[in-house]
C-alpha cells in the first residue's frame, strides 16, 4: 500500500507545530498501525531526520498508552479498538491519512503525537483507591458480591484511562474517565465506606485540571476502546449532588 | 452550606442548575400550552382565561419574576459553560469528526441564542404590543376587557407573523430535543434498560409540544380559527 500521511509536527511543549506530510509506500496491510508508523520512523532516521514522537508500550491494547487522532476520530475509526490494534488493512491504497495528537487544554502537548496525561494520575491520586487497609488477599468468595453489581463493576473496571474520551469530546471532558474509575469501586462492597468522599475529591480535581464539561452528546463512549457507556456519567452525577448534600 | 458552595461552583453542579432551570423552563411551556389551546375553544374562554390571569394581580407578578429568574439562570449559565468547553480545547483538530453526535446536540448554544431572541420577539409582539399595536388594543365586544382571542387572530392572520412563529418553533423544538433527553442523564436518572427508550419518550414530547404550539399559528392561517 502506498499511503499519505498528514502528521502533527511539534518540537517541544513550547514551540508550535504544524502538520507535515509524509509519503509512506510498501505499507503491508497486515501491519499494525504503529508498525506502519516504525517503518516511516526508521526511513526518517535512515534520511538523518527526526522520527515522529509517540507513545506506545504494551501494544496489547490493555495498558492505555497509545492514542492518535486517526481521521478525526481517537483511536480510528474500528470500534473498541485501541490505536495499537488497529491494522492498516482498515485503510486503502493511495488513502490520506490524519494521525494528530489527543486535543485539550489539560493535555498539553509534550512532542509531535506525545500529549502529557498526568492530568489523570492527579485524579486517581485524589481518591481513586480503597486507602483502607485490607491486609493480605481474602479467601475467593469471602464476601458475596451479586454477579449483576459485579458485572457492572467489572465493565467500569476495564477503563485503561487512555484518555480516548478527552481527544473525542467536544468539550474535551474527562466525565467517562472519571465517572468509570468511580463506579468501578461503587459497585463493590469496598468502595462503599468512602463512596461520597472519592466522588467528591475526584471530581473537584477533575475540574481543576481544565477538562470541559458534558454536553451529553456521548462521543466519549462511541470511540472508547473498553466500550465504558456514558450512564457511569450519570452514576456520578447523582453521587456528587448526594454528596454535596449530605456535606452541607 | 460548604457542600452548596462547592455544588454550584463544580461542573456537575452547574450542568445539573441548567438540567433543573431546564426543567422549570420545560414545564412553563406546559402551562403556556395548556392556556393557549383555548383558542380552539372561543373567544370567550380564551379572554375569560386572560382576565383571570390578570386577576391574579401580585401573584401574577410573582411568577413573572421567577420565571425571569429562572430563565436568566437557564441563559447566564449556558453561556459560561460553552464559553468553558470551549476553552477545553484551545487547539482544534485540523480534520475535525463527529462521531454520533445527533446535530440539535451540537447546535444547544445556537438555537438557545435564538429561542432568547424569540422570547424578546414575542413578548415585543402579545405582552407590549410594539410589533402590531393595532391588534394589541383589541377590546372585546360588549365589554371592557383586552380581547385576547382577537389580538392573536389578528396577528396569525399576517402569514409573515403566523410563519415566523412556525420557523421560531422548529428552532426550540431542536433545542428540547436534546435538552429534554439530556435533562435525564445529567440528574443521574439513566439505566441500561431505560436509557434509550427515555431518549426516545422525550423526543417524542417534543415533537407533540411543538406540534401543538404550531397548531395555533396554521390554524389561524388556514382559516380554522376565527373566521368570520
Amino acid at each position: 500500500m502506498k499511503l499519505t500521511l498528514e502528521v502533527w509536527r511539534q518540537k517541544d511543549a513550547n514551540s508550535a507545530g504544524k502538520m507535515q506530510r509524509y509519503e509512506a509506500a510498501g505499507i503491508s496491510p497486515d501491519m499494525s498501525f504503529l508498525e506502519m508508523l516504525d517503518l516511516v520512523n526508521s526511513r526518517l532516521i535512515e534520511a538523518g531526520q527526526e522520527p515522529i514522537a509517540f507513545d506506545h508500550d504494551c501494544r496489547e491494547g490493555i495498558c492505555g498508552s497509545c492514542g492518535l487522532v486517526i481521521n478525526g476520530v481517537a483511536h480510528g475509526t474500528r470500534k473498541a479498538t485501541t490505536t495499537c490494534q488497529l491494522h492498516m488493512r482498515e485503510f486503502k491504497d493511495g488513502d490520506t491519512i490524519y494521525i494528530e495528537p489527543f486535543r485539550a487544554k489539560a493535555f498539553p502537548v509534550l512532542k509531535d503525537l506525545v500529549v502529557d496525561r498526568s492530568g489523570f494520575d492527579r485524579i486517581q491520586q485524589a481518591g481513586g483507591y480503597v486507602s483502607i487497609n485490607t491486609g493480605s488477599a481474602p479467601d475467593a468468595n469471602a464476601v458475596p458480591i451479586g454477579k449483576e453489581e459485579a458485572d457492572i463493576a467489572f465493565t467500569a473496571a476495564a477503563c485503561i484511562g487512555c484518555g480516548a474520551c478527552v481527544a473525542q469530546c467536544k468539550n474535551a471532558s474527562a466525565m467517562l474517565f472519571v465517572s468509570a474509575k468511580l463506579s468501578h469501586y461503587a459497585h463493590l462492597p469496598q468502595g462503599q465506606p468512602e463512596r461520597m468522599r472519592r466522588t467528591r475529591d475526584m471530581v473537584d480535581a477533575m475540574d481543576a485540571e481544565g477538562f470541559g464539561n458534558c454536553t451529553n452528546q456521548y462521543e466519549c463512549e462511541a470511540v472508547c476502546p473498553k466500550e465504558i457507556p456514558a450512564r457511569f456519567i450519570a452514576e456520578m452525577n447523582r453521587d456528587y449532588v448526594k454528596a454535596a448534600i449530605t456535606e452541607a | 452550606m460548604a457542600g452548596i458552595t462547592r455544588l454550584l461552583k463544580s461542573s456537575i453542579g452547574r450542568k445539573f442548575m441548567m438540567a433543573l432551570t431546564g426543567l422549570l423552563l420545560f414545564g412553563f411551556l406546559i402551562a403556556h400550552l395548556s392556556g393557549n389551546l383555548l383558542l380552539f375553544k372561543g373567544q370567550k374562554a380564551l379572554n375569560d382565561y386572560a382576565a383571570w390571569l390578570a386577576s391574579l394581580g401580585p401573584l401574577l407578578w410573582v411568577a413573572r419574576l421567577g420565571l425571569l429568574a429562572v430563565f436568566a439562570v437557564h441563559v447566564l449559565l449556558g453561556i459560561s459553560l460553552s464559553r468553558e468547553n470551549r476553552g477545553a480545547r484551545p487547539a482544534p483538530y485540523a480534520f475535525e469528526k463527529t462521531v454520533q453526535a445527533p446535530l440539535p446536540s451540537l447546535w444547544m448554544l445556537r438555537t438557545g441564542l435564538l429561542v432568547l431572541a424569540y422570547v424578546v420577539y414575542h413578548l415585543a409582539h402579545f405582552t407590549f404590543g410594539i410589533v402590531q399595536p393595532a391588534g394589541h388594543a383589541l377590546v372585546e365586544a360588549g365589554t371592557q376587557r383586552h380581547d385576547v382571542y382577537g389580538m392573536v387572530v389578528h396577528g396569525f392572520r399576517n402569514p409573515v407573523v403566523a410563519l415566523s412563529y412556525v420557523a421560531f418553533l422548529g428552532v426550540l423544538g431542536l433545542h428540547l430535543w436534546h435538552g429534554l433527553a439530556s435533562f435525564f442523564q445529567t440528574m443521574g436518572l439513566s439505566h441500561e434498560g431505560y436509557a434509550k427508550l427515555i431518549r426516545k419518550a422525550a423526543h417524542a414530547v417534543t415533537w407533540i409540544l411543538i406540534l401543538a404550539y404550531a397548531a395555533l399559528p396554521v390554524a389561524v392561517l388556514t382559516g380554522l380559527v376565527g373566521k368570520s
